[in-house]
């Protein structure tokens, strides 16, 4: 994106407001809209990788030592990782603010 | 230039012209009076004779909702609906257009219904006002026929891009034969060479259509759709020249009929122009300084035509074929007064409700609405419309 989008004017509109560039949603940050965040006991996960399979908005990546863990600029807290999650890892903890 | 005249069915003449235009897509669900239109296309793609896609749909929202497709990867694209189906296809009636997809569709008007009616009047058109088409109204066969290839070409128009809408009065214009200027094929493919889409769905270039507009950037895009609307006008104007030009057939927004002289005008949209004209002349043996307007595109709202138009009027008397029920009557009339209320001298405006639901507007009848419209002179008290026709005034 070329600037912010609340500093578009209707000219900068483009025409039928056609998206020109693919795949920038990942510009869009959604992991604000959360009201709960997941947090993984490691020493519970055994690195199955069911949330990652589960996760609605592909929001759950594997970091170096091999545990799904979820990106919190996209995770919108809908909690579907914790309800599957087999061994009971993953807990939603209220966000403080 | 024009070649032989055809006795021809109107709708058989607009099925014709789409053919002429040479779309590629027809995606249609019929309804009565529409049908004979898409009928006739669909024999047409069965027999060769038009090389394009038939999509027969299950219900309008689908139809429009195909448009919607083969428009985006940048196909020409035509559909017909009448009333309750362009009711149906509604929704997507405001998203082709604010994704300004150059659809073309022509409305058979049709009252909408209860009670269930398959006749004519101009309810159907009214409820999707403001859904962002080009909206041309045509008063005869030969008009249907001129205004369907001329609505391609002003949809298409990269300046434009907006969907266009040729209405045509149910029964009184879709199911007559009339005599009409065919135009030859060649004629056609000078005058509207192939859609060129600027941005289409493909896969060497992926784009995204349709997307989600948060409200930082909803405005912008309504106000842009707006002006894109707005400033169509000067296309249309140029598109009509050039057709003009091709055919000797020459269109303006706000048609005059014996306007010269005129201290009361008559107007209309649609097929009862041609009653009106009867009356005007009528009226003009009897010394009445009588006129007619007649308004052929709706949208984008001609204004400076019509206040130029009614320069010099003491009176305008409006024929709405349309009813805003428990409002201010006739939406022609209403847009008239709007359009007009910020001008210093303007004719008083009478709106006139008449032909509801497929009934009969004789000459007379336009007569009588002139003649009560007389008497109103110097009153104070105007209603906010009056009624013709209908039993027990």
């Amino acid at each position: 994106m070329t600037k912010p989008i609340d500093q578009f004017t209707w000219k900068d509109i483009p025409l039928g407001c056609v998206v020109t560039e693919a795949g920038n949603a990942h510009e869009y940050k959604t992991g604000d809209w959360k009201s709960q965040r997941p947090v993984v006991d490691t020493s519970k996960c055994i690195k199955c990788g069911v949330c990652w399979i589960f996760c609605p908005d592909a929001a759950i990546y594997k970091n170096e030592e091999g545990y799904f863990l979820a990106n919190l600029d996209y995770c919108k807290g809908c909690g579907i990782c914790a309800r599957e999650c087999w061994t009971g890892c993953i807990t939603m903890v209220e966000e403080e603010k | 230039m024009t070649d032989k005249r055809v006795g021809m069915e109107v709708s058989i003449a607009a099925a014709e012209a789409v053919k002429m235009a040479r779309a590629e897509c027809v995606a249609a669900y019929p309804i009565t009076p529409q049908t004979h239109i898409v009928e006739h296309l669909s024999e047409l793609v069965a027999n060769g004779e038009l090389e394009a896609e038939f999509v027969p749909v299950e219900s309008e929202h689908s139809a429009m909702s195909v448009c919607a497709g083969t428009s985006a990867v940048g196909a020409r694209t035509y559909t017909s609906t009448s009333a309750q189906g362009l009711s149906l296809m509604s929704e997507i009636l405001y998203i082709v257009s604010a994704m300004r997809l150059p659809i073309v569709m022509s409305v058979a008007n049709r009252a909408m219904s209860a009670p269930l009616s398959i006749w004519n009047d101009h309810s159907d058109i009214m409820t999707c006002r403001d859904c962002g088409w080009i909206q041309i109204f045509a008063e005869n066969g030969q008009e249907v026929f001129d205004q369907t290839i001329c609505a391609f070409k002003i949809a298409e128009d990269p300046r434009v891009l907006t969907p266009a809408m040729v209405n045509l009065d149910g029964f009184t214009l879709s199911h007559v034969v009339e005599s009409i200027y065919e135009v030859s094929q060649e004629t056609v493919d000078q005058f509207l060479p192939p859609y060129k889409p600027v941005y289409r769905l493909h896969p060497d270039q992926p784009v995204t259509m349709g997307a989600f507009g948060m409200p930082e950037i909803f405005a912008e895009a309504r106000k842009a759709q707006d002006i894109a609307l707005r400033d169509s006008y000067s296309v249309i104007l140029e598109v009509w020249e050039e057709w003009g030009k091709r055919t000797g057939r020459h269109y303006n927004p706000v048609e005059t009929y014996r306007m010269d002289g005129a201290k009361i005008a008559l107007l209309t949209m649609g097929s009862f122009g041609e009653v009106a004209m009867e009356a005007v002349d009528r009226m003009r043996k009897k010394g009445i300084p009588l006129g007619l307007l007649k308004l052929r595109l709706w949208r984008p709202f001609p204004f400076e035509d019509i206040r130029k138009s009614v320069q010099g009027l003491e009176m305008l008397v409006v024929m709405d074929r349309a009813i805003s029920t428990g409002g201010i009557g006739g939406p022609v009339a209403s847009e008239l007064k709007s359009a007009l209320y910020g001008q210093a001298k303007r004719p008083k405006i009478i709106s006139f409700i008449a032909g509801l639901g497929g009934r009969d507007v004789p000459p007379e009848h336009f007569e009588e609405m002139v003649g009560q419209a007389m008497k109103l002179k110097g009153k104070r008290k105007i209603e906010e419309f009056y009624t013709i026709g209908i039993r027990g005034e």
